[in-house]
């Protein structure tokens, strides 16, 4: 059991050390504060706040769109069709959505745009990386309410509460850190993937304007700068990868706060 | 039989059978429940005691596969109606559970919920309801500074009480209770049946026990349930002292249970 404890932070630690020495050398506080300059695939110079912008843009987009949809979804599921042929049915398509590759996700948000006549934009990429998160989202909530015993609803109902409020007061409130894991785990996936924003938000050395500018994406830009045969270029793809990293790690220990606090007033 | 002269019946529960996926958990019963005082129904585990309880207020209906039929009426009104306004029903019948189970939030957020839900939200009135509530359950003077913390950090006893300060909040007419003091200590036990004796003078209070030391000291009627049946039912004393039914006599004597 400790061994495969150590197997898994050993793992985590020697990743960051890994990125963290071969993109050392490209690390510099212009990477964080400059847009780069002279073409994302051959440039050296200037940094990717283009690409670290761009990725908050497209995942708050995403995660506010997909958080809107997935609670009250969640909620639906759990008090008003718990056991019902609808929610099991729902229940299973979510599951293969989750598992349905993100590069699908990318292609049909592309079909899509181009039946409407939409081009590569933030605009796009936020609603290819919602369809991502949602699945996620939802089930990871679901899966928390579905938790939640009759005794804990009772005195709710009891005191003459329908099910919305119920659902609202009760639910969600004992929900919570569940509703933020679930949060967490698709914003998580969200951040990191490149393959749904490829077509469908496109690349830019700048930062967007309007939500139907391209937009520029941390994982494409990891993606762009390794495949460049210019070391230098390629060793800020790793510094990249590093910022990446540090942001996932950031967003993590976050939300455990956030959890903690959030736990509070559940019971147990 | 004077006793029965003297008050008004409450709850007049008509032919109720409840089936639980094919079980039948109560059979035919019939039983008239008089007004602010307290009925105990007394048995042994499993004879439905809590399902007879839980049909009062139709929360049976959040179980699954239940199907119930009969008539329950309160105040004129036959609860088991799918057209009654089953929510104001419920919030005229208080529950205290059998284990305590606060609401996740806080000390006056718990009790603060039922006026909330139906429509109070004057601070001031919430404030003073809160209060008055806490203090009628005993248990301002140990929450008072600590409010907002949440309900779960209050010990069981205490959480049993809040959970009867928040029954009393939305102003209840009936309280049902489910052995509310099984789950306590006997100090905590003590309390709330001392609240619950002095609650009587307001309200209509329903009190399921399997003790039957507690049934002699609280009740004023005994319904005595037996396999989902109703084998007896009249006031305390006589069916302590002169039960009429044999089963009720060797429940009594403690032969079974």
């Amino acid at each position: 059991m400790i061994l495969s404890a150590l197997g898994v932070l050993g793992s985590l630690v020697s990743v960051i050390i890994v990125v963290l020495v071969r993109g050392a050398p490209a690390l510099s506080v212009s990477m964080l504060t400059q847009t780069s300059t002279g073409g994302y695939y051959l440039g050296k110079e200037g940094g990717i706040l283009n690409a670290i912008v761009g990725s908050a843009y497209l995942v708050a987009g995403a995660t506010t769109i997909a958080f809107t949809i997935s609670l009250p979804t969640a909620l639906y599921l759990n008090e008003y069709a718990s056991r019902s042929k609808l929610a099991s049915f729902a229940r299973q398509s979510l599951d293969i959505l989750w598992s349905v590759p993100s590069i699908i996700y990318g292609v049909f948000g592309f079909t899509i745009m181009v039946y409407l006549g939409i081009r590569a934009s933030l605009l796009g990429g936020i609603m290819a990386l919602a369809l991502l998160e949602l699945p996620i989202m939802i089930r990871a909530m679901d899966e928390v309410m579905r938790m939640i015993p009759l005794k804990l609803k009772e005195p709710s109902y009891a005191l003459g509460a329908t099910k919305l409020e119920t659902a609202l007061n009760v639910i969600a409130r004992q929900a919570l850190p569940g509703v933020i894991m679930g949060m967490l785990l698709a914003v998580g996936r969200g951040i990191g993937d490149a393959a749904s924003v490829l077509f469908t938000a496109g690349y830019t050395d700048s930062i967007p304007r309007s939500l139907f500018d391209p937009v520029a994406s941390l994982p494409l830009a990891l993606f762009f700068q390794l495949g460049t045969p210019f070391p230098e270029v390629q060793e800020r793809a790793y510094a990249s990868g590093f910022i990446l990293l540090i942001i996932v790690l950031s967003l993590s220990v976050a939300s455990r706060l956030l959890t903690k606090k959030a736990t509070a007033y559940v019971i147990k | 039989m004077k006793v029965e002269a003297l008050t008004k019946t409450h709850i007049s529960v008509q032919k109720l059978n409840v089936f639980y996926e094919g079980h039948h958990a109560l059979k035919d019963i019939t039983v008239d429940i008089p007004e602010k005082q307290i009925t105990c129904i007394i048995g042994p585990s499993g004879c439905g005691k809590t399902t007879l309880l839980k049909s009062l207020d139709r929360l049976i209906d959040l179980t699954d596969n239940v199907k119930v039929n009969g008539r329950v009426v309160f105040d004129g009104i036959d609860v088991l109606d799918k057209q009654v306004d089953i929510l104001d029903i419920r919030k005229r019948m208080g529950l205290i559970a059998q284990t305590p189970n606060p609401l996740p939030m806080s000390i006056y957020d718990n009790v603060a919920y039922g006026p909330r839900i139906h429509g109070t939200n004057n601070r001031k009135e919430l404030d003073q309801m809160v209060e008055r509530c806490l203090q009628v359950a005993s248990l301002w003077n140990e929450v008072k500074n600590r409010l907002t913390e949440p309900a779960s950090k209050l010990s069981a006893g205490q959480q049993q009480r809040l959970c009867l300060a928040r029954a009393l909040a939305v102003r209840p007419e009936v309280l049902l209770c489910d052995e509310p003091t099984s789950a306590l200590d006997p100090i905590s036990a003590g309390h709330i049946e001392r609240q619950l004796f002095a609650l009587k003078q307001d309200y209509t209070i329903v009190f399921v026990t399997h003790t039957l030391r507690q049934a002699r000291r609280l009740a004023d009627y005994v319904i005595f349930l037996y396999l989902g049946q109703l084998i007896e039912h009249g006031p305390t004393e006589s069916m302590f002292t002169q039960p009429s039914d044999p089963r009720t006599k060797a429940y009594i004597e403690g032969a079974f249970g």
